[in-house]
């Protein structure tokens, strides 16, 4: 039997990959551990090594061809004493690009890994910041991130960034790519695995005046500097009575990636929401991303800027603008709508977004409200919201108990009981440390159906 | 030598690699000899009077006293050049002082007025002075060491020669965050000066049952960070580390370990009975080590002041401390609308 070599998944959250390389030529023989292949996926380069020995009997994905789907066949490997021409026979005709059906072990995997990447259907509707007319270009999350900080480092020569992986490597996930060639080791600089002591080295140098950017590789690790971000970041203003405060932005990826289990998959925003003399901002669209980026970076208070791994590679319209810089503290409306409100943030936006859209299908017209900042709270957009539509649902991927969706409720509840129809239901990641079977992950995250049947619930459907 | 009565004597001591060892106690002039007996006569008469209004219940919450380690701050103070910076933990009335913050608003802040250094919002833990340099006054145990090591950052960012003076005690010592920046400290060749002041015990617990490794010059070695013993009971020793310290920071070679072979006559904190050692110890130190009468003894001998000079001297920094007080036990209350101000900006 000839062997089916396989587009291999070769990050957490990785679907498909860009085929950029083959090593090795049709009728070429192949070791263990020969590099047959390069494959790019969304956070690196890697190299394909082979498992077993043979002849690479036929190459089925031809070097250059992008969106390749994780479990695609890309090439056949003819094993001793088989026939190379009669090996690759009838494979290949399988389509392997990622606009074409993928096999269904294939889609079973993504569907676990990643329960909610594809790109939402929804129209967006006009951001008020924006001028209207300005051309948009389609843009990804981490590349929106990385020409906010490169933009303001160009503006800016106090702003400097610092973190682990952030110069040489380019970045665990390559926010800071080419941070490191355009600005030089002094302003983009590699720590040594030590968050609570950078953390405290960037406040430090925030108290002395310069804007420090802080990249923690993701924001469960932030926990070892939470003293640093809470008890010196965010209090100094208040404890020196005006005198000195810390102008730094931490930033990285927050809450639950892919199958990486109980201590990488946790949402911090009702967290670092409690704190006083934080901002905390939470962006779901690359222009979002990038506009919120730049102004945290501007905005003399210490800013928590959460990202999602998940959204990293998703594009969005970026306005082509000179400066483009959004105010933090307000919400955005994603959709106009009137028959229910639904309130999200983050990654959360992907299930508000996908859940609208069928709900449209029922008859129902949800509008969304992406928050955007979390703290502070626009809970005058929320409230206007809820003036018209009556109803309220928010949605979340945190831990439910003192969730931000509860604190909505909460305000909501005393500000505006009188044009409730319904109560708020909150959704949220469920009350359990994350699991790391692929049918448990998914049972432990918010899902489209939760969304339906709670909008459903509300609007007495 | 003033620490002989110790166990483990101050003496001069080479890391070995870095060819650095304990200098000799600075020639003062009469000039620093009198400015250095001002100086660590105000905070003493200062931090009594803290504690008398203390007792009066005019000052709340934690007060840590710096009686008996006034040399440390005072030597290192005459070492400094305008922007060097200096942070502290919460024992820091001392610091606060030597970097000429006024007692009127530090008493103030003590006593939680709307005259004090931080508007009434920080008390005796919490304050600063971005005109000063001085950056704190902080209630964690250590965390002001990773802030010390970024105010260096900045400093070599800048590339302005100042250097930062990060000053934690003998407890803070055993924190993990201080090996952190120990450890990017050294790797960045950062201009600052870890001075710990090794007063014995960790608020109730000493420095053999709380630290394997009681020679803290020594803790810095696997970062390649070299030390040395000071006594902290002499400050002209102070200045002479002090010296050697800046200019060694100064030269870009890096961190460097002053470890202050101090004492505290008080107890850790107000509310601190102080049973973990005995009345004897601190008899011995104060009769024969106390920083200031060191200096007046040296003043008197030297024939460089008079009895009723120094007495002089001592009616200025009454009176300055008195006036502190009085203003901080007059002075109005912030307006309650404060509490709503300096959140963020």
């Amino acid at each position: 039997m000839p062997i089916e070599i396989l587009m291999p998944a070769l990050s957490p959250t990785m679907e498909e990959g860009n085929l950029s390389k083959w090593l090795k030529n049709e009728g070429d023989k192949v070791v263990a551990g020969d590099v047959i292949a390069e494959i790019e996926t969304d956070k690196a380069t890697m190299e394909v090594e082979a498992v077993d020995e043979g002849t690479l009997a036929k190459i089925v994905v031809p070097a250059g061809t992008e969106g390749v789907k994780v479990n695609a066949v890309i090439a056949v490997l003819a094993v001793e004493g088989e026939d190379t021409d009669k090996a690759g026979e009838g494979i290949g005709e399988e389509p392997a690009k990622a606009d074409a059906a993928a096999p269904a072990p294939v889609a079973a995997k993504s569907e676990a890994a990643a329960p909610v990447a594809a790109a939402p259907k929804t129209e967006i509707a006009a951001d008020p910041d924006i001028p209207a007319g300005t051309e948009m270009v389609s843009t990804t999350v981490r590349e929106a991130l990385r020409d906010a900080m490169a933009e303001e480092m160009r503006r800016d020569g106090d702003v400097f960034v610092m973190g682990e992986e952030v110069a040489e490597y380019q970045g665990a996930y390559k926010i800071t790519q080419g941070l490191l060639q355009e600005f030089g080791p002094r302003r983009v600089v590699d720590t040594p695995i030590t968050e609570h002591g950078f953390a405290g080295v960037g406040v430090g140098a925030a108290m002395a005046g310069l804007k420090p950017i802080v990249e923690f590789m993701t924001f469960n690790f932030a926990m070892q500097a939470i003293d640093q971000i809470i008890n010196s970041a965010a209090k100094t203003l208040y404890m020196s009575g005006g005198q000195m405060g810390a102008p730094i932005v931490f930033r990285g990826p927050n809450g639950a990636a892919a199958r990486v289990a109980a201590q990488h998959s946790q949402c911090y925003a009702a967290w670092y929401s409690h704190i006083p003399g934080l901002k905390v901002v939470m962006p779901y669209t690359a222009a979002d991303a990038k506009g919120l980026l730049k102004a945290a970076i501007r905005d003399p208070n210490p800013i928590i800027f959460l990202e999602n791994e998940i959204l990293y590679g998703q594009s969005f319209d970026v306005p082509k603008l000179d400066d483009f810089v959004l105010p933090i503290g307000k919400a955005r409306i994603h959709k106009q709508g009137k028959d229910v409100t639904i309130v999200s943030f983050g990654i959360g936006m992907t299930y508000a977004v996908k859940a609208e859209a069928e709900l449209r299908g029922l008859g129902i017209d949800a509008e969304i409200i992406d928050l955007r900042t979390i703290r502070p709270l626009d809970l005058d957009t929320i409230i206007a919201s809820v003036k018209k539509t009556n109803r309220l649902v928010v949605v979340e991927e945190g831990f439910p108990q003192s969730s931000v969706g509860d604190h909505i409720a909460n305000q909501v509840s005393q500000r505006a009981f009188d044009f409730l129809d319904a109560p708020v239901i909150t959704i949220a990641g469920k009350d359990v440390p994350m699991p790391y079977a692929a049918n448990l992950e998914k049972l432990a995250l918010p899902n489209v159906g939760e969304v339906i049947e709670a909008v459903k619930a509300v609007t007495y459907r | 030598m003033a620490t002989a009565a110790r166990k483990a004597p101050a003496k001069s001591k080479s890391d070995g690699k870095s060819g650095l060892s304990a200098p000799k106690p600075a020639e003062f002039t009469k000039d620093e000899e009198l400015a250095a007996y001002r100086h660590m006569l105000l905070i003493r008469r200062f931090e009594e009077k803290a504690g008398q209004l203390y007792g009066m219940g005019f000052i709340g919450g934690f007060c840590h006293l710096y009686i008996g380690q006034e040399a440390v701050v005072t030597g290192m103070k005459m070492a400094l050049i305008d922007g060097d910076q200096m942070i502290t933990a919460y024992r820091d009335h001392g610091h606060m002082l030597a970097m000429e913050l006024s007692p009127r608003g530090v008493m103030a802040e003590l006593t939680g007025r709307r005259g004090g250094l931080s508007r009434g919002k920080g008390g005796s833990m919490h304050m600063f002075s971005k005109e000063k340099h001085f950056y704190g006054g902080h209630g964690i145990v250590g965390a002001q060491v990773s802030l010390g090591t970024g105010l260096a950052f900045a400093n070599r960012y800048r590339d302005n020669n100042n250097v930062s003076l990060t000053y934690f005690g003998d407890g803070a010592a055993n924190q993990g965050q201080v090996y952190e920046s120990f450890n990017m400290a050294s790797l960045w060749k950062l201009p600052v000066i870890y001075i710990i002041e090794n007063n014995r015990y960790a608020m109730g617990t000493s420095v053999s049952r709380s630290s394997a490794e009681t020679d803290f010059s020594h803790r810095g070695a696997s970062f390649k960070i070299p030390g040395i013993q000071v006594d902290g009971m002499d400050v002209r020793a102070v200045k002479a580390a002090g010296d050697l310290a800046t200019e060694w920071c100064r030269a870009g070679n890096g961190p460097l370990i002053l470890e202050m072979q101090t004492y505290r006559y008080r107890g850790h904190s107000m509310s601190d009975p102080a049973k973990y050692r005995s009345k004897e110890e601190v008899q011995k130190m104060r009769s024969e080590h106390d920083p200031i009468e060191q200096v007046k003894a040296r003043l008197i001998e030297k024939k460089w002041a008079t009895e009723d000079e120094l007495k002089t001297v001592d009616k200025e920094v009454r009176d300055i401390v008195a006036d502190a007080a009085e203003f901080a036990q007059n002075d109005a209350e912030p307006d309650p609308s404060e509490l709503w101000t300096d959140i963020v900006l």
